[in-house]
């Protein structure tokens, strides 16, 4: 287990070694990043010591990967980002230390809910909240920013897990039919309605389509996981749809995101810019890349964050951005893994929505970016540069390691360390040779 | 519940997987396209910082290199381009800031090394660096005959070799000196397209290829070969002497230049370029005459030239309907009306009539050369269209050597030489007619062929005729063209 985390660093270090020119003191700070998760690690093996081994690494590879281009693209910034990776390892070991049963949170629901809601009006308060880059999303307290729209995802999905878990046998007995689909009593479709409203309201008050897209698809997909019924799902997807064609025909931004999706050429210098210089960077990219240090990924506007996985392709090629997804890929396994492991509903329902935070996330930026869905600013898991998006993925992260580690210790009271071993013989080869869909 | 987290699951991997296929159809299907887009700035600063080759001229000029920059920027090198306004229509401008034009772009992966042909697989195993030289099949000393020929006056010239289609001088007043915008100061090279963007005089347009003018009566060479070709006339034909053609379908009539009355064969009416006949002879042609136009490369695609970006599409008779719009085709018998051509088109015209009807593709470059001085390619002449049978041609060459030994072309004579040619002075809508004047020399052993148009009569304005103004022109250029 130490090996793999040793290993993703050496590979980063090599990686790293390829940059013409890094100041000196990076070299320390980067020092600095790969103790943190010496720590992180010891952390673990302390705390949670039964859990999924390969969590971690995966996560160390994603957030090294993102300091070292960060790094590359701007040396201020990563000089940033490496005080938020130790504020979020920070944050990974007092939430692993404080949350030690992971059925405490089910109980609080209510508290995380209204914490959920305030983290998400907190930016529109006047005086606190401040407008950064066209979007309603930041909370300034001094000389800080940050969004707390990122913590407010973690805690509605700790309020929705414990909401589903607890009414799931109402949602899931139809009681009107509509033609052949049946419709589940209105009382209970509330929280549904209330996400795709809440949904709305981001995307209307914040300009922040990406996460609305983002807090709904979690949310639909827990209530589907839930419920075990497909008819939430096109109830939702329905919704979804009614509300992108009233924000289509209220909102000038959202109308200029997708005309410019469905064909960026003709504004390539003016609205589709971004997204036509990331195609650009792709492109150029090729298979191999130019080389970190060597492409020119800067001409991109917000590369460091939206648009870190752009320069990625650029100078790491279809090899480092293949690599970035397939991590991701394995990152999801293990977390729906730990889903499907756990015996109780909550901790199930939990690590599922979780994990599909992290993997729609992934979804909606990188498809943003290369052109698959219109484009929607979101960060990459762990790899973009930004405060906020980090503290909260490693929050993710050590609640997913918790989770793990109650399921060994369910299965094998008493005993220590046995569970792990069938997990990481799964995740040693090389990416390409298991996709987890194939372990579910 | 794991029945649904497994399909969430599988949904978020296919999503996933998603990417990987968009990222692969981006980065290896399409790489090459958007690496390639003029906007992708990468392979233009990838361009910028390693030597590029020169472009020099058949007689040996360098019109543009690479040195070593040493303002302190982060280019390691400065294209030059000595020659300035005189070439650069031609030769373009290699820019960071707006992107690359001319030879510069048409020739930027053989000039930039990239090009296959110039890498042996030892160079690519040494990562040498090898640029190509782009040797043009323009010469220096006919260039500046041409651009000191027009003085002030607005307008073009363009000199083939109608052996090869080689393009051996070709150049347009007003111009602009390209050396500013190959700087490596962002704001100061937009600044400096800004404003040639915005010059009323439009100094950044080739207008030798890239303008399109009614032709006028150097068009009578075009419905002269159309109409023998069609048997609708011969040279020997006679059509009644008028001072004006009623047109159909109108009260209109045609008149002819000054208000003269002529007539008689068509051979004679050639020489004195009366109007009458020829707008009479367009209306015979009817819908014989466009199939005939786009066999000159008037109506169709424009004629291939490899210099960024590109000749002008000609306009003859497109959508003019011969029952409906039957004056059209009289307009168009004396190159006026719809038809409207560029310079470079009209030296085509000449060329055909030269080559005994066919047409070559226009073109620039020469040869490719390595760096050791090796020729790696070398571009052999193409034909594109045939305009008329040889029997027309020859015809034709008769006709225009009369038009400067005793015609309205006198003045393009040279001593020594036979000249074949046709002038015209065509009206238009920006103001005093264009002076035109098209041929070729020697006429009975055809090397170059030339276009000539000054705009709006240049320094003698409302008073200028093709034969008083742009004839002069063409006879200089010629003369220096035939000295070797």
């Amino acid at each position: 287990m130490f090996a793999l985390v040793t290993t993703t660093f050496g590979y980063a270090l090599v990686q790293l070694a390829d940059a013409p020119d890094l100041p000196p003191d990076l070299w320390a700070i980067l020092a600095g990043v790969i103790g943190l998760f010496v720590v992180a690690h010891l952390a673990v093996r302390w705390l949670a010591p039964d859990a999924d081994p390969t969590l971690l690494p995966l996560a160390a590879f994603l957030t090294g990967f993102g300091f070292l281009v960060v790094a590359r693209l701007d040396e201020d910034l990563a000089r940033v980002q490496a005080v938020w990776a130790a504020v979020g390892v920070v944050a990974f070991v007092a939430t692993l230390a404080v949350v030690r049963r992971i059925r405490t949170l089910e109980r609080y629901r209510y508290t995380f809910l209204l914490l959920g809601v305030l983290a998400l009006v907190l930016p529109l308060v006047p005086g606190l909240g401040a407008e950064i880059n066209g979007a309603r999303l930041w909370v300034r307290l001094g000389p800080l920013n940050f969004q707390p729209g990122e913590a407010a995802k973690v805690l509605l999905v700790v309020f929705f897990a414990a909401y589903l878990v607890d009414k799931r046998e109402m949602l899931s007995t139809g009681t009107r039919w509509v033609g052949r689909v049946a419709l589940p009593d209105p009382k209970y479709l509330g929280p549904l309605l209330l996400a795709w409203g809440a949904s709305l309201l981001i995307m209307v008050r914040q300009k922040d389509l990406g996460s609305s897209l983002l807090f709904f698809a979690v949310f639909a997909a827990m209530l589907y996981i839930a419920t075990d019924r497909g008819s939430y799902l096109l109830i939702g997807f329905g919704l979804f749809a009614g509300g992108a064609v009233i924000a289509y025909q209220l909102f000038d931004h959202v109308q200029t995101r997708v005309s410019t999706w469905i064909d960026p050429w003709p504004v390539a210098q003016d609205e589709g810019f971004q997204l036509v210089q990331s195609m650009f960077a792709f492109g150029s990219g090729g298979f191999a890349g130019a080389g970190l240090g060597l492409g020119n990924p800067t001409t991109i506007p917000n590369v460091a964050t939206d648009f870190v996985f752009s320069a990625v392709g650029e100078e790491l090629g279809l090899v480092g951005g293949v690599a970035v997804v397939a991590v991701v890929l394995l990152l999801c396994g293990s977390g729906y893994r730990i889903a499907v492991q756990a015996e109780r509903p909550f901790p199930k329902l939990f690590a599922a929505g979780l994990t599909t935070i992290i993997g729609i996330q992934t979804f909606v930026i990188i498809g943003g970016v290369t052109r698959v869905i219109p484009l929607t600013g979101v960060t990459l898991p762990f790899v973009s540069y930004g405060g906020s998006s980090l503290v909260a993925n490693f929050v993710i992260l050590a609640l997913l390691l918790r989770i793990s580690d109650d399921n060994a210790r369910a299965r094998a009271p008493g005993r220590s360390g046995a569970a792990a071993a069938p997990a990481s013989a799964a995740v040693s080869p090389p990416p390409t040779a298991a996709p987890p869909a194939r372990r579910r | 519940m794991n029945r649904g987290i497994r399909k969430v699951g599988g949904t978020v991997v296919v999503l996933l997987l998603v990417l990987i296929g968009q990222l692969t159809y981006l980065q290896i299907i399409d790489a090459a396209n958007l690496d390639g887009d003029p906007r992708n700035l990468r392979s233009v600063l990838r361009d910028f910082n390693r030597p590029r080759g020169e472009i020099v001229t058949a007689d040996g000029e360098v019109l543009a290199r690479s040195v070593r920059s040493d303002d302190g920027t982060e280019f390691e090198y400065q294209r030059e381009y000595p020659a300035r306004g005189l070439t650069v229509q031609v030769v373009g401008y290699q820019s960071f800031v707006v992107g690359n034009v001319g030879i510069e772009r048409t020739y930027n992966r053989q000039l930039s090394g990239r090009a296959p042909e110039l890498r042996t697989l030892g160079d690519v195993l040494r990562a040498k660096e090898t640029t190509g030289t782009v040797v043009l099949e323009m010469r220096a000393a006919v260039q500046r005959a041409a651009a000191e020929a027009l003085g002030e006056q607005r307008g073009s010239v363009v000199v083939l070799d109608v052996r090869t289609g080689g393009i051996v001088a070709m150049y347009s007043n007003p111009t602009y000196d390209p050396q500013p915008l190959a700087g490596h100061d962002t704001q100061a090279v937009a600044d400096v397209f800004a404003a040639l963007s915005a010059d009323p005089a439009k100094p950044d347009l080739p207008r030798a290829y890239r303008e399109i003018y009614p032709p006028g009566s150097t068009f009578k060479v075009v419905t002269s070969a159309v109409a023998f070709d069609a048997g609708t006339a011969t040279p020997t034909t006679v059509f009644p002497p008028l001072d004006a053609l009623p047109l159909p379908l109108t009260d209109n009539v045609l008149r002819n230049f000054g208000g003269a009355t002529c007539g008689g064969t068509v051979f004679e009416a050639f020489v004195v370029s009366c109007n009458t006949v020829f707008a009479r002879m367009g209306l015979d042609l009817g819908t014989r005459f466009p199939p005939g136009l786009e066999r000159f490369g008037v109506e169709g695609p424009p004629p291939p030239l490899d210099v960024f970006p590109g000749a002008a599409r000609n306009t003859g008779l497109e959508g003019a309907d011969y029952r409906t719009d039957t004056p059209k085709y009289a307009f168009a018998g004396i190159g006026q009306g719809t038809v409207a051509t560029s310079p470079l088109e009209m030296a085509l015209v000449a060329a055909a009539v030269a080559t005994g009807g066919t047409v070559l593709e226009p073109r620039a470059a020469r040869e490719i050369r390595a760096a050791d001085g090796a020729v790696v390619e070398a571009f052999a002449p193409r034909p594109w269209k045939t305009a008329m049978t040889p029997a027309t041609a020859q015809a034709l060459n008769a006709m225009m050597r009369a038009v400067v030994e005793r015609g309205t072309g006198t003045r393009a004579q040279i001593a020594g030489v036979a000249v074949a040619g046709k002038t015209g002075t065509a009206q238009n809508s920006t103001g005093s007619p264009h002076a035109w004047f098209i041929g070729f020399a020697p006429a009975d052993a055809p090397r170059y062929a030339v276009a000539v148009i000054v705009e709006n009569g240049g320094s003698s304005g409302s008073e200028a005729t093709g034969g008083a103004v742009a004839a002069p022109v063409a006879a200089r250029v010629l003369e220096a063209a035939l000295t070797p």
